[in-house]
């Protein structure tokens, strides 16, 4: 009886006693979801238009990152620049970097690898991986870097907010993140439903040979989305290295967006959103309120267990795309 | 020799006459497997000629060795030529072929199941520049399938056999093609759509002014719309001529139309015939 006590009622009769602890852990949890969300997005771009699980998404994250701060080193060390616009210089030269990126991505290893298994592909993602790391390492250094937040006119500090008798505390940043994504998936939304490339990118998405019968070019399409996955990685890599720092690191969290995949459903744009939000503000409730009677630390492995719980009863995730067969 | 047949027949490559011509190609798959050995015809500007024949003639495969589709399955024209409008296609891109003006409607319909019939029309319209006329030509295009316009908000995989054709059709459309390369237009859909279809394209051919080129296993409809016809056989083509002769013919009649001159003969009977009857000496 106690221990059900434990599980079912006593983490509620907590929220309630204190809801004020309960509103910044939530806050907490939407805040990591945002970010999950954005890795997540970067993976379903690609997913959809190629049918290619990218394992080499988070190392993006990571390159992207080390590139904006390298940049940023390079360009200050000129001369007497303005910091400001030797930061918006660097965030210009990093898409840039991002566009050959994919441009090589696409010349190199998915054009000779055409028609090849999926499995292929993925496995030819793995060695872009260790690439990445490698170039990454030899030209940055392995040693974790700086981001440029300030630089880059991204609020510092944190709000106060009094209620309950008690006060959330907002970080600056997470706000900032929160808005700079949702703009990003907003108007990703648009540029997939109202553009021609959009339209492109879903035909391809739905039949490359068809696509390729009306005059769609597979390569155009390949470039667009890597280097469309390759922003949202740029975004993803200053948002998070905003909170900590840029290092190889933080490559990991390729994995962190998996179970907010296996949730959201690899093809849905709505659903990495959706599903990484869920997952954020699931994994700090857990922590807080059930972790304790595990002992903590399940933070690290609640979102597998929910995405486990997923896979049982709806593989093709919430928003998964709907299999349309005609029988 | 009607003008039409002389035109298909007596042109070379790349005369005013001839939109397309195939010369003697001959199509591998995966480096082994041999298709096509060595089929050649023309199509006329402003033609429809049929290409026909049984299953695994070589029909799709001629196609898409026309509009260098085969790259993506595995398949290489070893030998031969195929010029459209007077060039090579074998150095174009699918891509570069569209903004030419020849497109294929792939068998089986291949609509894009979850863009609504709209979208997919537009997607036709990829590789077009002059963006500010594509709006008129959707309109045009429901004109031919007023079918399409209640269901354009629909998506298309729900849409039924012969919405999905039709908008295979309207979406090759609107890349404004001067050759329409049309595989299996008949597969799977009931006689009166099959008809329907057909009737869409006689009236694309005679008001639009676009040529086509139709693989058929139905040969009785395809021979009905079309003024030449090429048969296929074991991917090479043993039979040619003006649509009505061959209609007239009693091999073909025998064989594509199954109507024996003799009345119906039993099936081990044309079994047993078909296996004697030599097409090439």
């Amino acid at each position: 009886m106690d221990l059900l006590y434990k599980i079912f009622l006593d983490p509620f009769v907590q929220m309630g006693a204190a809801p004020d602890l309960l509103l910044q852990t939530l806050w907490e949890g939407l805040v990591g979801g945002v970010l999950y969300a954005l890795i997540a997005l970067g993976f379903v771009l690609i997913f959809k238009a190629s049918g290619v699980f990218n394992f080499a998404q988070g190392i993006m994250v990571v390159f992207a990152g080390l590139t904006l701060v390298g940049l940023f080193g390079v360009i200050s060390g000129l001369g007497n620049v303005n910091e400001h616009v030797a930061a918006f210089a660097a965030l210009g030269l990093t898409v840039g970097v991002m566009f050959v990126l994919a441009v090589g991505i696409e010349r190199l290893v998915l054009r000779p690898l055409v028609n090849q298994p999926d499995i292929i592909l993925f496995m030819a993602t793995f060695g872009l991986t260790y690439v990445l790391i490698g170039v990454g390492e030899l030209i940055f250094g392995g040693e974790p870097k700086v981001m440029i937040t300030g630089e880059l006119f991204l609020p510092r500090g944190s709000t106060d907010w009094e209620v309950f008798g008690g006060f959330v505390s907002f970080q600056h940043i997470d706000l900032a993140a929160a808005i700079i994504a949702s703009l990003m998936v907003a108007g990703l939304a648009v540029f997939f439903s109202k553009t021609r490339i959009g339209r492109a990118l879903r035909a391809v998405a739905d039949s490359h040979k068809a696509a390729l019968s009306v005059g769609i070019s597979l390569e155009q399409i390949w470039v667009i989305v890597w280097f469309a996955s390759g922003l949202v990685a740029l975004v993803t890599g200053i948002m998070w290295a905003a909170r900590s720092d840029v290092s190889f690191a933080l490559q990991i969290i390729a994995l962190r967006a998996l179970p907010v995949l296996i949730l959201g459903g690899f093809t849905s744009i709505p659903g990495a959103i959706v599903g990484g939000l869920i997952i954020g503000v699931g994994e700090k409730l857990g922590e807080f309120y059930w972790g304790p009677l595990l002992g903590g630390g399940i933070e690290s492995w609640l979102a597998y267990f929910i995405a486990l719980v997923f896979l049982l009863f709806r593989p093709q995730g919430l928003f998964g795309e709907k299999i349309i067969e005609r029988v | 020799m009607s003008a039409l047949a002389e035109a298909a027949h007596g042109a070379a490559a790349g005369t005013a006459e001839t939109a397309l011509a195939v010369n003697n190609i001959e199509v591998v798959y995966d480096h082994v497997i041999l298709v096509l050995k060595g089929v050649s015809f023309q199509v006329p500007n402003g033609g429809v000629v049929a290409l026909l024949g049984a299953n695994g003639a070589g029909k799709t495969t001629t196609l898409k060795a026309i509009s260098n589709l085969l790259h993506a399955e595995r398949g290489l024209v070893t030998k031969g030529s195929i010029v459209f409008d007077g060039v090579e296609v074998q150095g174009l891109s699918p891509n570069e072929l569209v903004r030419r003006g020849l497109i294929q409607v792939m068998e089986g319909r291949h609509c894009f199941a979850h863009l609504t019939v709209e979208e997919n029309l537009l997607t036709g319209a990829y590789t077009r520049k002059d963006r500010g006329k594509i709006a008129p030509d959707l309109e045009r295009v429901y004109d031919y399938f007023p079918r399409l316009r209640e269901r354009r908000r629909s998506l298309a995989g729900y849409t039924s056999g012969g919405e999905q054709q039709m908008t295979a059709i309207g979406r090759a459309l609107m890349s404004r093609p001067r050759m329409i390369l049309l595989d299996e237009p008949s597969m799977g859909l009931a006689p009166q759509l099959v008809e329907e279809i057909f009737e869409i394209v006689a009236r694309l051919n005679r008001e639009a002014g676009v040529s086509f080129l139709i693989a058929e296993q139905n040969t009785n409809m395809a021979l009905r719309y079309a003024q030449y016809g090429y048969i296929l056989e074991n991917g090479r083509i043993v039979m040619d001529g003006e649509a009505e002769k061959l209609r007239e013919n009693a091999d073909v009649k025998e064989f594509y139309l199954g109507l024996g001159a003799s009345g119906r003969t039993s099936f081990r009977d044309v079994k047993h015939y078909r296996r004697r009857k030599r097409w090439l000496a």
